[in-house]
């Protein structure tokens, strides 16, 4: 079995406590993060093939080494703890059960980028990691690891998906509405309150702490030749054993749904979404993809968040389409016309799909519909939504038809 | 700088200017929504996608600053389906009420649709309901169901006035505009939102209704309410008199002048114009005798006036002028002054009220020519001629426009000046208190009736057009003023006011060089006061009419 790296403290009940951080080992990467230079840090995070594990894989030192060197004022890190792409689970359990393994990843990533300041972003729903987080932060600054050079602001958020969206996060923290803000320029170069600042999921400063101590290469070694490491898996739906599971990178989607105890209900898989709800649905004949950014990529999906959405042949994929399509209606906030104005009207046409009262042109201005609308907009958030959109009515048409009159 | 390639036509560009700027430039028209180019760059609209080579799709133009050696090409297929695609979006859940909405004939979905859209309408479904008829201040009303959400309105508030009034409420397409809790829009520019707001949603309370847009016919013109001099447009309704009540200005409208008032002008201004079509408007000449009122023929008031010229000693005649005249009409009184030797002239009556004023556009002067007046010897307060009144000084008295008692002038003072005058006579547009007191009456036409030129606190002459007719038998001041001279056997060469404008320019320094084609649409800064930098350093008014006489 594969090396457990993000979630090596969660069995111990301790395991949030300062105590028990540091009797596992815990701050040993941020005294030798110390000694080394920032830039050299950055440079190891590059060779350790850290991506991005918010959603969009980006690579993690790259984006540490966009802030401009000849900035004088204040650089800021933001931690993206506002997990909310619909079937992900996994930054909660960083939260509560090990929110010091995300604070050291926080100071180096800190030291790295020469910043004294962070922001953890935490999703509004999110009480318990909250609060959890919290008294991590006061153990950290009662230990003198914070408040040393380096100060954190836990900041909630008040419940809009929107806000996951990094520079959506960033005007929320602002104070304003949390719509995402036009690119250029982006964040590393003029981001919070104006200054450069790095975005980072909360999984992916996790990774950061054993890269410092364990080397670059061991990290790299863990994943494929474009990834490394091991991520967090949120599988739920139709499995057995609905969990979390750390898993390198490499791994098989089926092999990921055999780990959590194989398909439930009638044991017979149709479909699963493999990267959140963002993500291009694969029907059962496609799961022998590895579950890399890459590995996705090339299966026509994405491996987003890494929320896994298993779905047996009970499952209705025109249900499952229309809670994604109210989700990205209702989430969707309105600052661009055609993610705001097609979100809801694709809603509305697959509402009545399934209420029986579809049109037989219905699923084909679906598909136009949001062809049209793809890549026109300020952020991701309408392409995530094309994503299932299409997908679902692409490869599981015939269930679509079946549910109109005269289809 | 940058050299660029828009459709095929090259064209250089200051550095920053972004691809909507840049492409017109070139001539080539960008649609777009939100972006304006007096408010900070929103992106929202996704309209103006343009096609930049070697970039994998199209690209919105209002965030994209023009390089050196970019191709541009804003009629690609590709920009073309687009185009389409975001019109549909920016409809689907409009309601299509144009027959019933104000901003028909001057509405850009309309006028885009029939331009980038023509698709057949796909959507079937039930489209969203939002608030209707909403006032949102005293002269801002909203339909947000015709909103398309560009945010002009917003980003006016937040960067033009800093008041902040409006925001974005809910998401999705339940997304509607809308007041702050416990706000008003009542900042003092908050109608300019009606003007950037490129659909119906935002409309004028005072226009709406009144009368569609299409019979409008338009005059470039100055505001007359401050001294600013903000640039407009007076559109009238000449041609469906039965609309409106008969109210033939429907509506000002700011214009575009980079070096005065940018896009915007103030709600002071923007409504001051109720006075041109008001019942107190004076049509004919009129005489007063023991308290009744006679209308006469023009004839007989010119007589009166020139009776007194002719007769009367100058010392024993006064002028008070008006800040409110044109240049033309001052320039013309000057002659008449001169000529006859008078030399109790003032043209400044205090106000009882400090005006109000801003660090944007609002002047504290509530005249569009002071400076004009004074450069043409009318600068001096009122208060020596009444002074000179009241002493029985002077047999007659000629006063142009001003309510002498909604003035700082103490009404007692003002009564006993005037009893101690055999005659009185007024030119104006609009009764008030001094013309119920003059033994004369003048009419004199409203700004909006006639052209001519102001001079603005800054030293900018800037033209006014004639945008109707005068009301009844009302004549420009200078015309007035050119019917006495004519009866005194003089001339003042001029049938229309560029020809008294020439003279000016010949006869006063401070306005040596200008033209009314040089003037154009936009005005152009006094030599003397442009070369000075500050108001008032044109020459001395005495200096400035000599060479005239």
């Amino acid at each position: 079995m594969a090396e457990i790296v993000l979630m090596r403290n969660f069995s111990n009940p301790e395991s949030h406590t300062l105590d028990a951080y540091r009797a596992s080992g815990g701050y040993a990467a941020w005294d030798r993060a110390r000694a080394i230079e920032p830039a050299a840090i950055t440079e190891e995070v590059k060779k350790a093939n850290l991506r991005g594990l918010g959603g969009a894989g980006f690579p993690t030192g790259t984006k540490w080494s966009f802030i401009p060197k000849t900035h004088t004022g204040p650089v800021y890190l933001v931690v993206n703890a506002d997990e909310g792409e619909p079937g992900t689970f996994k930054d909660r359990y960083l939260l509560e059960r090990d929110p010091h393994a995300l604070i050291e990843g926080m100071l180096i990533a800190a030291r790295a980028i020469r910043c004294t300041k962070g922001f953890v972003y935490i999703r509004g729903e999110y009480v318990e990691p909250w609060r959890r987080f919290s008294a991590a932060v006061k153990e950290a600054y009662d230990a003198g690891l914070l408040g040393q050079g380096f100060d954190v602001v836990v900041h909630r958020g008040a419940g809009a998906y929107i806000c996951g969206e990094e520079t959506g996060l960033l005007s929320s923290l602002e104070g304003k509405k949390g719509w995402p803000k036009i690119k250029p320029p982006f964040p590393a170069i003029k981001g919070a309150f104006g200054q450069p600042t790095i975005v980072n999921n909360v999984e992916t400063l996790c990774c950061v702490p054993p890269i410092v101590t364990r080397g670059a290469e061991w990290f790299a070694g863990l994943g494929t030749k474009t990834q490394g490491g091991t991520r967090m898996y949120s599988v739920s739906g139709r499995v057995k054993k609905p969990a979390v599971y750390e898993a390198p990178v490499s791994i098989t989607l089926r092999r990921l749904i055999e780990t959590a105890g194989g398909v439930s209900g009638t044991g017979r898989l149709k479909a699963v979404v493999p990267g959140g709800g963002s993500a291009a649905i694969l029907s059962a004949d496609e799961i022998d993809v590895t579950m890399d950014v890459d590995g996705l990529k090339a299966a026509g999906s994405m491996i987003g968040s890494a929320g896994v959405v298993v779905m047996d042949e009970s499952v209705s994929i025109p249900e499952a389409l229309m809670v994604l399509a109210r989700f990205y209606a209702h989430e969707s906030c309105g600052q661009c016309t055609p993610c705001r104005e097609s979100t809801g009207w694709i809603y509305k046409m697959v509402h009545r799909i399934v209420d029986g009262r579809g049109h037989k042109e219905d699923l084909d201005t679906i598909l136009d519909v949001a062809k049209r609308g793809a890549g026109t907009t300020i952020c991701a958030f309408y392409d995530g939504a094309v994503g299932p959109y299409i997908s679902y009515i692409e490869k599981f048409r015939s269930e679509f038809e079946a549910l109109i009159p005269h289809g | 700088m940058a050299k660029l390639t828009v459709n095929g036509k090259e064209v250089e560009v200051p550095a920053g200017t972004n691809l909507i700027e840049a492409a017109r430039a070139a001539g080539v028209e960008v649609p777009h929504y939100c972006y304006h180019p007096g408010l900070s760059i929103a992106g929202q609209c996704r309209l103006c996608m343009v096609d930049i080579e070697k970039t994998p799709r199209p690209t919105i133009a209002c965030n994209t600053v023009a390089a050196d050696g970019m191709v541009v090409n804003t009629e690609t297929d590709r920009v073309r389906e687009t185009r389409k695609s975001i019109m549909e979006f920016h409809l689907i859940n409009h309601p299509l009420d144009c027959p019933v909405c104000d901003q028909a004939g001057e509405c850009w979905l309309q006028i885009y649709y029939m331009k980038h859209g023509l698709y057949d309408p796909r959507m079937k479904d039930e489209k969203v309901h939002k608030p209707k008829a909403v006032p949102l201040g005293p002269h801002v009303i909203l339909d947000a169901e015709r909103c398309i959400l560009c945010s002009r309105c917003v980003r006016f508030c937040d960067e033009i006035t800093a008041t902040g009034e409006l925001g974005i409420f809910e998401r999705g397409d339940h997304s509607e505009i809308g007041l702050f809790p416990g706000r008003e829009l009542d900042n003092k520019y908050s109608a300019n939102v009606v003007d950037i707001c490129p659909v119906g949603a935002l409309t004028d309370r005072d226009f709406r209704f009144q009368v569609r847009v299409w019979y409008l016919d338009t005059a470039k013109s100055i505001c007359p309410g401050c001294a600013r001099g903000c640039n407009i447009e007076v559109h009238v309704n000449r041609r469906r008199p039965h609309h409106a009540e008969g109210r033939r200005v429907a509506r000002l409208k700011p214009r575009f002048n980079a070096e005065v008032n940018k896009w915007w002008i103030c709600d002071a201004g923007r409504y001051g114009f109720g006075f041109v079509d008001a019942p107190d408007r004076l049509l004919t000449p009129a005489q007063r005798e023991g308290g009744s009122s006679t209308d006469v023929t023009w004839e007989l008031g010119i007589a009166a006036v020139a009776g007194a010229l002719r007769r009367l000693p100058p010392e024993q005649l006064g002028v008070i002028a008006s800040p409110k005249m044109a240049n033309e009409d001052l320039f013309a009184l000057r002659r008449l002054l001169d000529l006859h030797g008078i030399s109790q002239a003032a043209g400044r009556v205090p106000t009882r009220v400090p005006g109000d004023e801003d660090d944007f556009l609002i002047r504290a002067d509530k005249n569009p020519n002071s400076l004009g007046a004074e450069l043409m010897g009318f600068g001096g307060d009122a208060r020596t001629v009444l002074e000179a009144a009241r002493a029985r000084r002077l047999k007659f008295l000629w006063v142009f426009g001003h309510d002498l008692l909604a003035s700082a002038l103490s009404e007692r003072d003002v009564l006993e000046a005037f009893r101690a005058v055999e005659t009185v006579v007024f030119t104006g547009s609009n009764a008030n208190w001094t013309s119920a007191h003059a033994h004369w009456v003048l009419p004199a036409a409203a700004w909006a009736e006639r052209e001519g030129t102001y001079t603005n606190f800054e030293g900018r002459v800037q033209r006014f057009r004639t945008a109707i007719e005068p009301l009844g038998q009302a004549l420009a001041e200078w015309e007035i003023v050119g019917r006495v001279m004519a009866s005194l056997g003089q001339t003042l060469s001029a049938t229309r006011a560029e020809h008294l404008f020439r003279q000016l320019v010949e006869a006063v320094p401070a306005f040596a060089g200008l033209s009314y084609p040089l003037l154009g649409d936009t005005g152009s800064p006094l030599a003397a006061a442009g070369a000075a930098g500050r108001p008032g350093a044109g020459a001395p008014p005495s200096e400035a009419t000599s060479s005239s006489c």
